[in-house]
């Protein structure tokens, strides 16, 4: 794959190889084994970070951002999907959604986060609105010149408590050829003030270490200026965000799938059963064929979806198809991977257990395989009317 | 003070390597390549002496093909400010790219060379000690730590018995040692900056050096593999062993 890379590309995989190696895989086991990163080494991650660009590497260099195309950000990702998401998390990628800031947002929202001194919750998923984004029940009712929020969300994933929320809520409802429609509008709602409130979600499974948040508001009051973009306009706006969430997660599976499957051969080669290694058994080898394979596959399809981004030309299918395929390859490296490996594959000892619960949640995280299924489907019938 | 940088591109330390069937080298087709980590530590330690200001300019040069330009533009990344590519296709020996080095520093009179100590490659551990040679400037090889001062650096060098301070006049030839300092990975505002520095292209013929090889490769194989030991049952059985198998003592 390397040839489909520039110069700079390769440096940049190279350095963030070396800085996941020495600065986020030496606290894996143990910021899994607490639920939490603690406060001082997500600074110090932090700090690394901005020293070596990594951090807003995607918003543009004009703010201070790193300023990479699609194509360089899906290999930072990949790079980073070795690891856990509770430590790469303080290698923040704010919101490209707060580049929609104006005015003295610019200031006190866009700019602070690219310095890493203020954080964002993304707080669009509730506990009735998770795929059905639609019934969304956060409400905002316009009161003179502010608007009252009442509502909670769910789900919001943070490796530490955010200073701030880009909150969307329903402000209105608009009739469409096709009925009536919730109109959507993004806020930006500091934490702190009255009536919001914030709890640690419970404990999952996978990604351990990441925290996920419960957001409530009760009478939240905000002025007319908190409105991040247009009113009404809030999902269009997360969208694009969206979409191309869609392909970090599949370049983050690909990552964690290189690493499984360097695991996977490692043992292979060296565990011996009845006098030889298991590797020489069709059983072990074809998996290990089977798996190289759909990583390569996936990486492609995560590669064409990234460099149409950069292009202009990503559908919703392309971000869609890279996500579904890598998200299901990770799933079954990571089953081959424990299976190889035998009863040691399910131990604590070893990293194999913890990536394969990690990656059950890259079948659900940023849309199900079954919305992109559903994106998939809607791309090749909705040319023929049906 | 100028100081010159020799960077070489060889596999990856991480890669296993394989002997080519027909025995003639090693397998280099489809194979990661990086830069030296000797001379990882070599650009390093120039950019260290750059921060503290003993250094005004660092020149990274590679010699061999044209790929060896990445190696150049890693070397730019993590903070050298240009570049000089000697390009030939033609086996190297250490002769020869200490003859091109000295031909690289007659034109550009730098204060100091770093290189590596060694090549994880061939392992020659020669060319910084040839290029002193012909540049008859003193040399201090394998330093674990430096420090330019005043028209002299002091260096602390690792040898057999342990470890030696010397002082060199410079300009001076300088190897490196593993314990010299840890190399820094380039940063991404460094990756960009890196595009815009300027590599030179040049080649034997235009230095006026003949590279041809002194020595012949006749024939490369794997290592034999190593047999697992042995466990014996007292001091007693382990001397018998020693002295009627082993034939050591």
């Amino acid at each position: 794959m390397d040839y489909l890379y520039t110069d700079e590309q390769r440096m940049l995989v190279s350095s963030i190889r070396a800085f996941v190696e020495q600065e986020l895989r030496p606290h894996e086991a143990e910021t899994d084994q607490l639920g939490y990163v603690p406060e001082e080494l997500g600074k110090q991650i932090v700090k690394k970070a901005l020293e070596m660009g990594f951090y807003a590497a995607n918003l543009p260099e004009e703010i201070g951002g790193g300023g990479l195309d699609y194509a360089s950000l899906a290999l930072m990702e990949r790079e980073f999907g070795k690891t856990t998401y509770g430590l790469h998390g303080f290698v923040h990628r704010p919101s490209e959604i707060l580049m929609a800031c104006e005015g003295d947002q610019i200031e006190e929202y866009l700019l602070p986060c690219v310095r890493a001194e203020r954080k964002e919750f993304f707080a669009l998923t509730e506990p009735g609105a998770g795929s059905d984004i639609m019934s969304m029940q956060t409400r905002a009712e316009r009161d003179g010149d502010d608007w009252i929020i009442n509502g909670s969300k769910h789900f919001i994933s943070s490796p530490v408590q955010a200073d701030f929320a880009i909150l969307f809520a329903i402000t209105g409802i608009e009739e469409t050829p096709r009925g009536p429609r919730k109109q959507v509008t993004a806020f930006l709602v500091d934490t702190g003030l009255e009536g919001f409130a914030i709890e640690r979600g419970p404990r999952c499974a996978a990604q351990r270490a990441y925290r996920t948040f419960q957001l409530s508001f009760d009478n939240v009051r905000v002025p007319h200026g908190k409105i991040l973009g247009e009113e009404g306009k809030g999902l269009d706006l997360a969208g694009k965000w969206l979409k191309m969430g869609r392909v970090w997660v599949a370049a983050g599976c690909c990552g964690k799938a290189e690493r499984l499957l360097g695991l996977a051969i490692e043992w292979a080669a060296s565990r011996k059963q009845f006098g030889q290694p298991i590797g020489k058994f069709q059983g072990t080898s074809f998996k290990l064929a089977d798996m190289a394979t759909e990583l390569r596959a996936a990486d492609l399809l995560v590669m064409n979806a990234a460099r149409k981004a950069d292009l202009g030309i990503m559908e919703d299918d392309d971000a869609a198809m890279a996500k579904l395929f890598a998200a299901e390859m990770v799933g079954r490296v990571a089953d081959n991977t424990v299976q190889i490996y035998g009863g040691m594959g399910l131990m604590e000892d070893l990293p194999v257990e913890r990536l394969w619960r990690d990656a059950r949640l890259d079948r659900i995280w940023d849309g199900t395989s079954e919305i992109q299924r559903h994106i998939i489907s809607r791309s090749l019938l909705r040319p023929h009317g049906a | 003070m100028k100081v010159l940088i020799a960077v070489k591109r060889v596999i990856d330390f991480n890669v296993k390597i394989r002997v080519k069937s027909d025995n003639s080298g090693i397998e280099t087709a489809n194979v990661k390549m990086s830069m030296n980590p000797f001379d990882e530590i070599a650009v390093e330690e120039a950019i260290r002496l750059k921060e503290a200001g003993t250094a005004d300019e660092l020149v990274a040069v590679s010699i061999g093909t044209a790929q060896s330009s990445e190696t150049i533009r890693t070397a730019l990344a993590m903070g050298a400010d240009r570049g000089i590519l000697v390009e030939t296709d033609a086996e190297l020996q250490p002769l020869a790219v200490a003859k091109l080095l000295k031909a690289i520093v007659d034109k550009e009179n730098p204060g100091m060379v770093v290189v590596g100590k060694q090549a994880i490659d061939d392992d020659a551990n020669q060319t910084g000690q040839m290029l002193a040679a012909l540049l008859g400037w003193p040399q201090g090889t394998f330093a674990s730590k430096l420090e330019p001062a005043d028209g002299t650096a002091t260096l602390v060098r690792e040898v057999d018995d342990g470890l030696q301070t010397i002082q060199v006049k410079l300009p001076a030839v300088i190897s490196t040692d593993l314990r010299l300092n840890e190399p820094r990975y380039a940063s991404l505002p460094n990756i960009m900056k890196a595009k815009k520095k300027p590599i030179d292209t040049t080649t034997p013929d235009e230095l006026g050096v003949d590279v041809t090889p002194r020595l012949e490769t006749i024939n490369v194989v794997e290592p034999p593999v190593r047999e697992a030991g042995e466990i014996v049952a007292d001091a007693a059985q382990l001397i018998d062993k020693l002295k009627n198998e082993a034939k050591v003592i």
